[in-house]
């Protein structure tokens, strides 16, 4: 089952690479590595939507942005001024709200980052089912625009939001505690833990991606990228399928913005801009269009060396132009960089004579 | 409201109105030769004032600005040449993806060349201090530059595709490839002069506007989408809708401020976009095809 | 009996007429061919029958039902299948895979199922795979189930196609213009598999062009010549129609 091969690898580096890393006194990089997986989770949502069902959306960080602001904004909110209130108490009875202490000492009493995470994915899951009914009946460069004003739209309103921090964003966001000793925060002593809890988040993302298109579901939605016609006169409810692909893609990246929001302890604005919802993109075409691996390692290795500050000033630049770059290499066939030139110029060719 | 103020923002909506139009019509000059719609649009204004502004200290500004708008129109037949003509037949995904990374990469070239720092062009006519006055409000003459360049334009426009066998032409590929390639058109060579003609008439607009706007690297990413939401509201294609629609749309914007804080002031152009997109694709005066997309 | 009835079926693009008033009955599991001229009205017939065009007026009933205006998707769970003119296959799917998504009206995994691996569709996915292994072997494609179908030849993916549709077990299969594209050979060997199919139960309708093909394996001919019908009967008696005849050759010089 080779197509499993990148899961059984994601979970072996996320257990092996930081002793290893430790071992090298190369710890430091575990950080961005760690940043890279969630963003290359994001990725592979939008892999599923783009690559394999052929719509594209340049929305993604709308959705990030979605995932990452809903789920400080509720975990940093301190209810210990209604604590004596019905609801509250409620709340607090349910073991949804946790305590603690702030920077000055006072008490703080907030909803869980599990109740905050679980509301950020309900709502960009909402927003996503919302706003995919009609976006999605539009068609390639309007589906593109239709989603590219989302995703500002999404900017502006948590840029120009007083309670969301407005330009500097949300801070003193709380880790997540997964399991008792095991959260999801940005301290050095976490440090190899994180690392390893957001690879595993990733190999089962990808795990779960590689079982839907090998299902009867993933045939369906694979079937919508050459025109639904097709899939249309073999039973498949397009319209249903566009959806739901749509809102999956949106709350794959929603959980990544969530957690890396933990990990960071913080979210801006920036994160919702357009030109990350532009390397999204650009990743999933990078990585092949409809190449869920090849998305996992562009994913991985462009953010984490944009992270790194590999790239400067030209960070963007980067990005598009190795799309450009990629693009051209393969304009009529697919793009296998990463499946080997030589297959890809065999199919190109016997497609070329089949279609004389 | 007192009258001048009016004025104001009528002056200011007309000035953006008349730019986000340019960039519709060039849209749409491109839309309707390939039926892709070129997401670099925005950049070709943004090129013509950057390189204006960088020539303009050295020789006269009429030269500096046909130089820039020449170089411009170069550097999109360069780019439908180089770039999209290879990737026509992969498909629609490939070319909006490959548009959206031609203007990131322009962008970051400019960013390259010129820096973060905001240009501007020295006045057509007259300087900075003079105005004219209209109703108790003072604007910069160089506002009827903009109204000429649009208007001239327009009717250059309308004229060339409805008397001139180039115009016809195109119009013709713009209908039917294959009918026009047998009437022995080249349809490559009317795609190329789309974009030539689409980058030059951005960039003609990119530098009558930077009087008064100034220029910067990164305007071109906000005209495209501001342009492109014209030339959808006014129907793409259709070139006299898109000076109507910006006209409106830059009226719109200039007065939204009345009702809504200047920070958002952004959002009722994509507010616009989405209604149009949801609730009539083809755009106020766009045909059903319009509103169905093009083949390539 | 009748599987398929089309009740004066009329669709108009603009101010052309494209089929007027069209009444005919598909006889169950036998093969009903629609011919006439180009631009007589099949294609548009078709579309109509399977839900992607919807008539202006007129009726279309299927075992029974009225389908009339259906969405496609929901005429292909109704036991409908069809094929395109033009191969529509997914391009970068194999062929199995491509076959097997004729199955999916006949099975029922849902996505989150299909996310989770869920150990109770295994035994579901299985018997996709066999009966889309069936629709191949009776196409005699199964040298080519793990190729993508957009490296193979013409004539093969005509098959896949084919075999998708089959794999669905539809009551009534609709082929327009199966031998479009194809020689003498291969046109031959069409002829029997649409009557190997026919006798599996399935009932067919095929809008076609090639003569000999029609004339070798329908059991019913149904005329079209400017989006009416002109006639209808088997194909001895079709043969010897004079407005048949004339339709196709223009008027018999004296």
């Amino acid at each position: 089952m080779r197509r499993y091969f990148p899961v059984v690898a994601l979970v072996l580096f996320a257990f092996a690479l930081p002793p290893l890393a430790a071992a090298t006194k190369t710890a430091f990089l575990l950080t961005q590595a760690t940043m890279s997986a969630y963003y290359a989770l994001a990725s592979l949502g939008l892999c599923a939507l783009m690559g394999y069902a052929g719509q594209i959306s340049l929305g993604q960080a709308g959705f990030f942005a979605i995932g990452g602001y809903a789920s400080s904004f509720i975990s940093t909110r301190n209810l210990d001024l209604l604590a004596s209130t019905p609801f509250v108490r409620l709340l607090d009875l349910a073991g949804l709200l946790v305590r603690g202490t702030d920077s000055y000492g006072a008490p703080l009493l907030s909803p869980s980052p599990w109740v905050s995470c679980l509301c950020a994915v309900l709502l960009a899951a909402g927003v996503a089912a919302l706003i995919g009914t009609p976006v999605l009946r539009l068609k390639g460069h309007y589906l593109a625009m239709a989603t590219l004003g989302f995703g500002i739209v999404i900017e502006k309103i948590v840029r120009g939001t007083k309670a969301l921090g407005g330009a500097d964003g949300i801070s003193g966001v709380p880790a997540f505690t997964i399991l008792p000793g095991l959260e999801v925060t940005g301290g050095r002593s976490a440090r190899s833990a994180n690392f390893t809890i957001a690879w595993l988040v990733l190999a089962l993302g990808y795990l779960f991606l590689v079982n839907l298109f090998g299902s009867r579901s993933g045939r369906a939605l694979r079937a919508l990228h050459d025109g639904a016609e097709a899939a249309d006169a073999m039973g498949v409810d397009t319209a249903r399928y566009k959806l739901k692909v749509f809102i999956l893609g949106a709350v794959y990246a929603a959980v990544a913005g969530i957690l890396l929001t933990h990990y960071n302890g913080s979210i801006g604005p920036g994160e919702a801009n357009a030109m990350k919802s532009v390397r999204y993109v650009a990743i999933v075409a990078i990585g092949g269009m409809d190449n869920l691996g090849g998305t996992l390692v562009a994913g991985l290795a462009l953010n984490f060396l944009s992270l790194r500050g590999v790239f400067g000033s030209l960070d963007d630049g980067v990005f598009g132009a190795v799309l450009v770059f990629v693009i051209l290499l393969a304009p009529e066939g697919r793009l296998d960089l990463f499946r080997g030139k030589a297959r890809r110029t065999i199919s190109g060719g016997a497609s070329r004579g089949a279609q004389s | 409201m007192r009258s001048e103020l009016f004025v104001q923002y009528l002056i200011s909506g007309l000035i953006y109105g008349s730019i986000y139009a340019a960039i519709a019509i060039g849209f749409n000059i491109i839309y309707n030769a390939t039926g892709i719609i070129n997401f670099a649009q925005g950049e070709f204004a943004m090129l013509g004032g950057m390189i204006a502004s960088s020539l303009a200290p050295s020789m006269p500004l009429a030269v500096a600005v046909a130089v820039a708008v020449a170089l411009t129109a170069a550097a999109g037949i360069a780019i439908e040449r180089v770039f999209l003509r290879r990737v026509a037949r992969g498909g629609v995904l490939k070319m909006i993806v490959m548009t959206i990374g031609l203007s990131i990469v322009i962008r970051e070239a400019a960013l390259l060349a010129w820096g973060e720092s905001i240009r501007t062009l020295p006045f057509f006519s007259g300087n900075e201090v003079s105005s004219v006055s209209f109703l108790g409000a003072h604007f910069s003459p160089q506002i009827f530059w903009v109204a000429g360049a649009i208007a001239l334009i327009s009717a250059g426009l309308s004229l060339f595709f409805k008397f001139t066998l180039v115009g016809k032409a195109m119009r013709g590929c713009a209908a039917s490839r294959d009918g026009a390639s047998l009437c022995g058109i080249r349809p490559d060579g009317m795609v190329t002069l789309a974009f030539g003609m689409s980058a030059g008439i951005g960039a003609m607009a990119g530098c009558v506007v930077a009087p008064l706007t100034q220029t910067h690297y990164a305007i071109g990413s906000e005209l495209a989408i501001k342009g492109f939401t014209v030339a959808a509201f006014g129907g793409l294609g259709n070139s006299v809708a898109a000076v109507v629609a910006g006209l409106f749309m830059g009226m719109l914007e200039s007065f939204s401020i009345i009702l809504i804080p200047e920070a958002y002031k952004d959002v009722v152009t994509i507010l616009v976009l989405l209604a149009v997109l949801f609730l009539k694709p083809s755009g106020l005066f766009g045909s059903r095809t319009a509103g169905a997309l093009k083949e390539y | 009996m009748s599987i398929l009835a089309a009740q004066g079926l009329t669709r108009s693009f603009g101010g052309l007429r494209a089929v007027d008033g069209v009444s005919f009955e598909a006889g169950e599991k036998r093969i009903t061919a629609v011919i006439g001229p180009n631009g007589a009205g099949k294609t548009t017939l078709f579309n109509l029958i399977s839900g992607a065009l919807e008539p202006d007026s007129g009726r279309v009933l299927f075992d029974g039902s009225d389908i009339t205006g259906l969405k496609p998707y929901k005429v292909a769970r109704l036991g409908l299948a069809r094929t395109f003119q033009a191969i529509k296959l997914s391009r970068k799917m194999t062929a199995l895979e491509n076959v097997m998504l004729g199955r999916h009206v006949r099975s029922r995994a849902g996505f989150i199922e299909g996310m989770i691996a869920a150990p109770w569709t295994r035994g579901e996915e299985r018997s996709i795979r066999e009966e889309s292994m069936r629709a191949i072997e009776l196409l005699g494609i199964a040298e080519y189930r793990d190729k993508e179908t957009g490296s193979l030849p013409f004539g093969i993916q005509r098959s896949v196609e084919l075999a998708r549709a089959i794999a669905s077990e539809p009551k009534l299969l609709l082929l327009d213009e199966p031998a479009s594209g194809l020689n003498v050979r291969e046109t031959k060997a069409l002829a029997g598999l649409i009557a190997r199919i026919r006798d599996r139960g399935i009932s067919i309708l095929v809008v076609e062009h090639d003569m000999s093909l029609v004339m070798d394996v329908s059991d019913e001919i149904v005329v079209l010549d400017f989006g009416k019908k002109l006639a209808q009967g088997a194909p001895r008696e079709i043969q010897q129609n004079k407005e048949v005849i004339e339709i196709y050759l223009g008027e018999e010089d004296a």
